[in-house]
């Protein structure tokens, strides 16, 4: 079995646009991870730069939370523009 | 305009290989991410536009929090809060964007509250009643909507992300503005005044949010050709102009500038002179509120000391109670 620790990965797809999360692989450095996720995650140019991050080192918000944490938000639909009526001859609001 | 007086820094070598292979990449529309290379007077004008676009943020939070506990309705100060909330994101979005250029979140905080940096010459004016808080969210947001929107599209990606974010949140601040002004410009004759009044006194500084005409801002050539400038501070003031006064027609309140007309053939508005000695006081310091609202920054910033503090030593407590 591998002592090699687990990475998780993210690719940056096109000019511009920001790193999303692909998924992880297990690698001895990140030198490794790097060239590794090229292989199992970008074969067909799904990227043009790659970040690595040990997956000890990332946190999460806790899912058993999930309702607690992020329900307050629900509620607040005054935060949407689509809350306000726009009189249709007013132009560019 | 939120980053009005942006002196950019010119390049030493002119002639290196990087800076043609630089320029090259933003002429082809490709963006610049945090380690690219990149010319040092890209990166300081840089650090100078969006910290400057912070500050204001962070600043611009006073002027509207001045009226959240004298909101008319609970509806009205639930919206308020919310958009002020937004602003505090704003601000920490931009600083996050400004930090990938190398400079820390201290310098930043510091450069402000020694009032070394710029924030926009708009919020140095007072809100004197809930009138305001509806001109604010219609024109001030609607300028820096103006203004953010062709910034979506600039050639440093950190910046050009975090512009999405906010143009996506501001929509609504404008939008609640112009709903606090529709009321108001059909209520009572009071409210009317109110409303008339407020865009009186808003109208010439919003204007100037979009900083000096072309032919005092000698630099934009150099920002435009780096593409973190991509329309002048002429453009989208007329802009802002042709789109607002039928905005303003429609609520029935006119706008406080007697030589403001529609050109029919070139389907824009013709303003009046605008009184840039006004703009530069108020950058140099000497606005109605530049005093107060540094000396509330930094009241701030020290009141919230034992907090910073206090975080820090319970981090590291239960650090090392987990080991
Ligand atoms: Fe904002
Ligand atoms: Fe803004
Ligand atoms: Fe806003």
């Amino acid at each position: 079995m591998t002592d090699w620790p687990l990475w998780e990965i993210f690719i940056r797809s096109q000019n511009g646009l920001s790193h999303k999360h692909v998924g992880s692989l297990h690698a001895a450095d990140a030198k490794m991870a790097i060239e590794n996720a090229r292989d199992v995650y970008a074969r067909r140019n799904e990227g043009i730069s790659i970040w690595v991050v040990r997956s000890t080192d990332l946190y999460a918000s806790d899912p058993s939370d999930k309702e607690t944490f992020f329900d307050p938000a629900k509620n607040k639909i005054y935060r949407h523009p689509t809350f306000y009526t726009v009189p249709p001859e007013v132009k560019h609001l | 305009m939120y980053a009005q007086m942006v002196t950019p820094e010119t390049n030493g070598d002119e002639s290196s290989p990087e800076l043609a292979q630089f320029q090259a990449r933003i002429d082809a529309g490709d963006t610049i991410e945090a380690r690219d290379w990149m010319p040092e007077g890209y990166r300081k004008t840089l650090i100078r536009q969006i910290s400057q676009h912070a500050h204001s943020e962070i600043v611009g939070q006073l002027p509207e929090a001045n009226w959240i506990t004298r909101a008319p309705t609970l509806r009205r100060k639930a919206i308020l809060l919310a958009k002020v909330q937004d602003e505090a994101g704003h601000g920490l979005y931009l600083y996050g964007a400004a930090e990938t250029l190398g400079v820390s979140r201290e310098q930043l905080v510091n450069d402000l509250l020694t009032g070394k940096a710029k924030y926009s010459s708009i919020f140095n004016y007072p809100t004197l009643n809930w009138a305001d808080i509806g001109v604010i969210g219609w024109l001030v947001d609607g300028a820096a909507i103006m203004n953010q929107i062709p910034l979506c599209r600039c050639s440093y990606g950190p910046y050009a992300r975090a512009m999405i974010r906010i143009c996506k949140e501001e929509s609504f601040h404008q939008r609640q503005g112009f709903e606090i002004m529709t009321v108001m410009a059909r209520g009572t004759p009071a409210q009317r005044n109110m409303a008339q009044d407020a865009l009186n006194r808003w109208w010439w500084p919003s204007l100037m949010m979009f900083g000096p005409p072309d032919s005092q801002s000698p630099h934009t050539a150099e920002s435009a050709r780096w593409k973190i400038k991509l329309l002048t501070n002429d453009q989208l003031r007329q802009r802002f102009i042709d789109q607002t006064a039928p905005q303003a027609d429609y609520l029935g309140l006119s706008i406080p500038d007697p030589d403001l007309k529609r050109n029919e053939e070139t389907e824009h508005y013709e303003f009046g002179e605008i009184d840039w000695s006004e703009f530069y006081n108020v950058i140099r310091g000497n606005g109605p509120c530049n005093t107060q609202r540094l000396r509330t920054r930094r009241q701030a910033h020290t009141d919230g000391a034992w907090v910073r503090e206090a975080a820090i030593a319970y981090a590291q407590k239960r650090a090392k109670n987990s080991k």
